[in-house]
Order: C-alpha cells, then sequence, then structure tokens
C-alpha cells in the first residue's frame, strides 16, 4: 500500500479531488423537496418546483447540478403543510363565545419568493398563524352563534380560505384548506349549557310522567265507558226485570251472611209472609 | 503482615501486585511501595496498631496499592504496538499487523482489504434485493426520484444509495380512536346541547406513492380530520339523534364520506374504511337529569300498565255479569212469573236465615230493644257458624243457642 501511495501519488490526490467535487457539486432532490438554488446570494434557480399537473415520477426531482461554493441550495419541504392555530375565543353576533380551534393546510408553490420574504418553511408556518386567527375571528364574528354550528359553517371555511390564500402568495405559499377543528363552549358558558340541559332533561321527565298518567286515566274512563255499555246493551233488553234481578243480587249481598249481625224487622204485611198470613 | 486489621491496607500489596504484575513495569513500580509499607511497620508505631480506618489516606506511608489502570495495561502493549502502527508496510513480517489472530494470505499481505471489500460488495448486493410482505407494498426512488411501486413478493433494485426502497404496509387497516384516552369529549350538538363522544377511524393506504410524498405528516392529518369532520355532523343533528341508535348511523355514514372528501382534496392516498361511534352519551354533569327522564318513563309506563289491567278487570267482570243476566233473562222469558217468583223466594230465604229476624205488627218496632239484640248477636259469635240465624218472632228476645 505504501507503493500504492508512493506511486501514484498524483493520482490519489486528484481522484480525492473529484470525488469532494463531485459532492459539492451534485445535489439529490428527492421527491418531497424542492431545491432552490441561490448563486450569490440572489435565488436563481428551482428544481422541482411544484407543479399540480406533474405526477410522481414526470417530476423535477432527482440528480442536479450546481457550481460549487457559488451557488448554494436551499432545500423547502413540497409536501402539504399545516398551521395550527391556537384556541381562540370568537364573538359571535349575537355576543355569544364559542373557542375555536381552527387548522390550515398549505404548500408552498413559490419556492423563491417564499425564500426571499420567509426564509424556512417554518417561518411561513409562524406568519401565517396570526393572519388565520385574525381571519377565523373576522369571519366567524360576522355571524350568528346557531349559523357557526350548522352547514353554513362550509362558506365561512371558503371565505376564511380566500382571504388566507391572498396573504400567503406573498409568501409564496398556496392555502389549500381551512377547516375549524373544533368549536366549544367556553367555561362560563359550558355551565351554563349543562344547566339549561339539566332543565330540559327534568321538563322531559316531568312531562314524561305527566303523560303517564294522563295515559292510565284515559285508559279507565275507556274501560269504565266499555263496561257501561256493555251492561246497557244486556240490561236495557229488559229493564223491569233488571230492576228485579238486581235488587235480588243486591238483596243476598247486603243482607247476606256477614258479622254484622242484622236485625231484619218484618211486618206481618210483608210479601214473603204473604202465605205466613193465610195458604 | 498479621498486624494489619484493615483488608484494604498494605497487607494485600503483595497478592494485588502479583496479580497485577504481569508486565515489567508495573511490579517494579509497586515494589519500592511494598517495602516502604513493610518498613513503617517494623519501625514499630505504637497507635497504627490499632484497628485502622479502612477509608483514610495512611498518611505518611506512600498509598498502599494501586490496581491495575488502564494505563498500565496499555504501557504493556505499548512496545508492541508502536511497531505496527507506523505503516503497515508489505516488507513487515512476522507477528503483528493488527489483528494477530487473523490467518495470513500466502504472500503475507492481510486478508483484511479483501474482506472488507466482499463485505461490501454482499452488503450491496442484499440491498437491491426486497422481499415484501404479503400485506405490505414498496415505492422505489431513484436518486430522490420516485421510479415505481413494488408489490409484495421479491423485487430487485439497484443497489443502496442509487435506489432507495420505503415500504409500508398498506391492506391492513389502521385503528385510529379518538379521543384515544377515557376522557370526556364534548361536542356542541345544533341545539347547542353537549354530548360526550368517542369514535373509532379505520383506514389504510390506497396510494402508497401520494401518502408518502404528499403530507408531511398524514397520520396526524387523518386524525385532525376525522376531528373536524365529526365536529361538523355532530353539529349538524339534535342531541336527541346523537344519543340515539338512528342518528349514529347516519353520522357514521356522513363523517366518513366527508372525511374522504377531504382526505382526496389533499390527494394524501388514504382510503377511509369506516367510521364508528363508539360511545356517545351526555356529559357526566347532566347525567342524573338523563337518568331521571328514564325513570320518568319507566314510571309512566307502569302508570298505563297498572290502568290496563285496571281496565281489563272492569271490562271482564261486565262481560261476565252481563253474560249471567243474559242466561237468566232467557230463562225467565220462557217462564216470567215463576222464574221470577223462585229468585224472590231463594234470596229472602236466604236473607232471613242469615239474620235475626222480628216479626212484629206496626208501631211496636220502636220499643224494640234493637241494640241489645245487637251485641248479643256480638257476644255470640260462633252463633253464625253453629246454625242459621235466629228467628224472633215475639217481642220478647231470645239470644242465640
Amino acid at each position: 500500500m505504501g507503493n500504492l501511495w508512493q506511486d501514484y501519488k498524483a493520482a490519489w490526490i486528484a481522484a480525492v479531488a473529484v470525488v469532494i467535487g463531485l459532492m459539492l457539486s451534485v445535489i439529490v432532490v428527492p421527491e418531497d423537496e424542492q431545491a432552490v438554488i441561490v448563486r450569490t446570494g440572489k435565488p436563481v434557480n428551482v428544481y422541482n418546483k411544484f407543479s399540480d399537473k406533474a405526477d410522481f415520477g414526470q417530476t423535477d426531482a432527482g440528480i442536479h447540478f450546481r457550481v460549487p461554493l457559488i451557488e448554494q441550495v436551499i432545500r423547502i419541504d413540497k409536501r402539504l403543510l399545516s398551521v395550527d392555530m391556537q384556541q381562540q375565543q370568537v364573538l359571535s353576533t349575537d355576543q355569544q363565545r364559542l373557542n375555536v380551534d381552527a387548522y390550515a393546510r398549505y404548500r408552498i408553490v413559490d419556492p423563491i419568493r417564499m425564500v426571499q420574504t420567509a426564509g424556512t418553511a417554518d417561518r411561513v408556518t409562524q406568519q401565517l398563524e396570526p393572519i388565520l386567527s385574525s381571519s377565523v375571528r373576522q369571519e366567524l364574528g360576522k355571524r350568528t352563534f346557531q349559523s357557526l354550528l350548522t352547514a353554513e359553517r362550509g362558506q365561512a371555511m371558503e371565505n376564511i380560505r380566500k382571504s388566507l390564500d391572498n396573504e400567503a402568495r406573498e409568501y409564496g405559499a398556496q392555502i389549500v384548506d381551512v377547516r375549524i377543528k373544533r368549536a366549544d363552549l367556553p367555561e362560563g358558558a359550558l355551565a351554563a349549557a349543562f344547566v339549561r340541559m339539566e332543565a330540559a332533561r327534568q321538563e322531559e321527565a316531568k312531562t314524561v310522567a305527566a303523560r303517564g298518567q294522563r295515559d292510565a286515566q284515559i285508559i279507565r274512563a275507556d274501560a269504565e265507558a266499555q263496561a257501561a255499555k256493555i251492561y246497557a246493551d244486556a240490561f236495557g233488553k229488559d229493564a223491569a226485570f233488571y230492576d228485579f234481578y238486581r235488587a235480588m243480587q243486591s238483596y243476598s249481598v247486603s243482607f247476606g251472611k256477614g258479622d254484622g249481625g242484622k236485625t231484619i224487622l218484618l211486618s206481618p204485611d210483608n210479601a214473603y209472609l204473604n202465605h205466613f198470613r193465610e195458604p | 503482615m498479621a498486624g494489619r486489621n484493615s483488608p484494604w491496607g498494605g497487607g494485600g500489596n503483595d497478592g494485588g501486585d502479583g496479580s497485577a504484575g504481569d508486565g515489567d513495569e508495573p511490579a517494579g513500580d509497586a515494589e519500592p511501595e511494598g517495602k516502604a509499607d513493610a518498613g513503617g511497620d517494623k519501625g514499630g508505631d505504637g497507635e497504627r496498631r490499632g484497628p485502622r480506618n479502612p477509608w483514610l489516606p495512611s498518611g505518611d506511608t506512600p498509598p498502599p496499592r494501586r490496581s491495575a489502570g488502564i494505563e498500565d495495561i496499555f504501557r504493556n502493549r505499548e512496545p508492541r504496538r508502536s511497531g505496527g502502527g507506523g505503516s503497515g508496510g508489505p516488507g513487515r513480517g512476522g507477528p503483528g499487523g493488527g489483528f494477530p489472530n487473523l490467518p495470513r494470505r500466502p504472500d503475507g499481505k492481510s486478508w483484511i482489504p479483501l474482506g472488507v471489500g466482499i463485505a461490501v460488495v454482499v452488503l450491496l448486493g442484499l440491498s437491491s434485493f426486497h422481499m415484501l410482505g404479503p400485506k405490505e407494498q414498496g415505492v422505489v426512488t431513484t436518486l430522490g426520484k420516485y421510479s415505481r411501486t413494488i408489490d409484495s413478493g421479491v423485487s430487485m433494485t439497484l443497489p443502496w444509495p442509487i435506489e432507495q426502497v420505503e415500504t409500508a404496509d398498506v391492506r391492513s387497516f389502521t385503528v385510529d380512536m379518538i379521543p384515544d384516552n377515557d376522557n370526556e369529549k364534548l361536542m356542541l350538538t345544533s341545539d347547542k346541547s353537549l354530548v360526550d363522544l368517542s369514535y373509532l377511524v379505520r383506514w389504510n393506504i390506497k396510494d402508497l406513492k401520494n401518502y408518502t410524498f404528499r403530507l408531511a405528516d398524514p397520520k396526524e392529518t387523518v386524525r385532525e380530520v376525522a376531528e373536524a369532520a365529526m365536529r361538523a355532523s355532530i353539529a349538524q343533528i339534535t342531541l336527541g339523534d346523537a344519543l340515539s341508535g338512528a342518528g349514529r348511523a347516519r353520522v357514521e355514514q356522513d363523517v366518513r364520506e366527508r372525511m374522504q372528501r377531504i382526505l382526496d382534496g389533499y390527494r394524501s392516498g388514504v382510503s377511509i374504511q369506516g367510521v364508528e361511534i363508539k360511545k356517545a352519551d351526555p356529559p357526566a354533569k347532566t347525567k342524573s337529569a338523563f337518568d331521571q327522564v328514564n325513570v320518568a318513563q319507566q314510571e309512566s309506563e307502569r302508570d298505563r300498565s297498572e290502568a290496563r289491567a285496571w281496565a281489563q278487570q272492569v271490562i271482564a267482570r261486565a262481560q261476565g255479569d252481563a253474560t249471567a243476566f243474559d242466561k237468566v233473562y232467557e230463562q225467565y222469558k220462557l217462564a216470567p212469573e215463576v222464574t221470577k217468583r223462585r229468585m224472590y223466594y231463594e234470596t229472602m230465604e236466604r236473607v232471613i236465615r242469615d239474620n235475626d229476624t222480628v216479626v212484629a205488627e206496626k208501631g211496636v218496632t220502636p220499643y224494640l230493644p234493637l241494640s241489645e239484640l245487637r251485641r248479643k248477636a256480638q257476644a255470640a259469635p260462633g252463633a253464625d257458624a253453629a246454625g242459621p240465624g235466629t228467628t224472633v218472632t215475639a217481642p220478647a228476645p231470645r239470644g242465640g243457642q
């Protein structure tokens, strides 16, 4: 090995120089990155720039070259990035408060502009966050509480997206989507909501109980009416006989065997004693 | 050294030196220490005879014993090292030359460069074979650029630095539980009520290429989209619907479609297989009020049942009475006079037999000691059981037997 080194010293040095040169000048751009070439401080070119149409494989990713030392590479995420908004209190037009949590998804579509204005994707995220929260507050503040909860949200989101997108273009970013992740009642309103829910439940409980009693009453009355009809149908055939029949029943119940020890005082004229007096 | 009580004292020197001193130099170092120590003892320091604190340095004597330090070990080898370190020249024969245990090549050169070369080639070769499990797919990138997607089975690519493969499980479903703990998760419904909801999202990768390259954090994205979609859906229905089974099925379907739409909008390559609401409860703080409704429902149902039971009784009784009357009436019509008389006498018989009876002329009645009679009847309760009622035919009362 010493011989090799000794004999081909110049070649060795040249080879190492070439390898180092290659390492400095070749850049590998993966599919999920965009590479901005900055020549002496000025961004001049972008490799693997985001394009909506190009599918993976037809993009600009892969090996590229640069002039070492003069050109620098800034790698920028090509993927969909997210801006998370801190939870915010929003006041609706009807003076109700709502804690809103939103996020936006964006991607960098103009890396050169982005390098000039923000520098890194993290900075873009940082800059977009206050803009997102102010547009959320502004847009949702124009609506009533009820409409925040319902389908109208869709339109509000689109408006926020548009206004945020206008701002984001300055940073070379495109806002793909804005969504409200959560919309919660703030602490005080939450307690009030619980109380209201409880009251509503109690109302329901009482209604249900009253309805049950009402139904029971109706059922009983119906039964009585039905019974009356049955009696009337049967007994109506001969009112006089019914009178007699029922009297007999009544006598045997009223004067029937009992613990009372009743004493019946019969007059000798009593019909029962007709034949007692004379045959 | 019998006088030494401390096991760490100088007495240990001899043995310690013996074991550490495998080379010349360390043994030579330790020798004077041992001698000086022994001399000190023989000098007859009376106070030293007692038990000695083993932790204190021994003061006037040099440190008693050093175990073989790392320097000592290396000092041993240094002479040998210095020969091999300079240049592994081909002219240098004999022992040494890196790892002494490896065999030499016939010309005396080391196997190492060759071995390393072979290992590198083998590793590179291995990196171009890829065996993917039945559920996996892999994305092949050639110097960063997407080249192709490989499916399960064995595939070949160019070796490592040129082509790289990233595999992922695309066929089995990932199950995300939201929230992933047992805390209460309250959501607003359209009637401004709150519902405590937890749900599962099942998804898999439908397009590995998009999944790998499009999103910064696909897993977190799925969760966030699920959250946004679920809240949007719940905000459109009332609390009652959210708690009931029918409403749930609609929400699940709704959320699934919504999520898929959003994720497709991101071109995330994720396919939502299903959303299941695991739990939809009223908030814990209002639980007792919800229970009250349950209780009220049970109670009202009980009231209704009782009323229905009573109604059945009344109606059945009416029907029984009416039918009985009908039957009697039928017979009565055949022989009205006789039947009527018979019934009259039968009834009267029963009535008179079972009661005390007084037959009296009009006008006598007020003077009868009726109250006394009653008392007598009460005093003899067995009277009824013993026989039929007493018939009194004269003003003078007769008690029961």
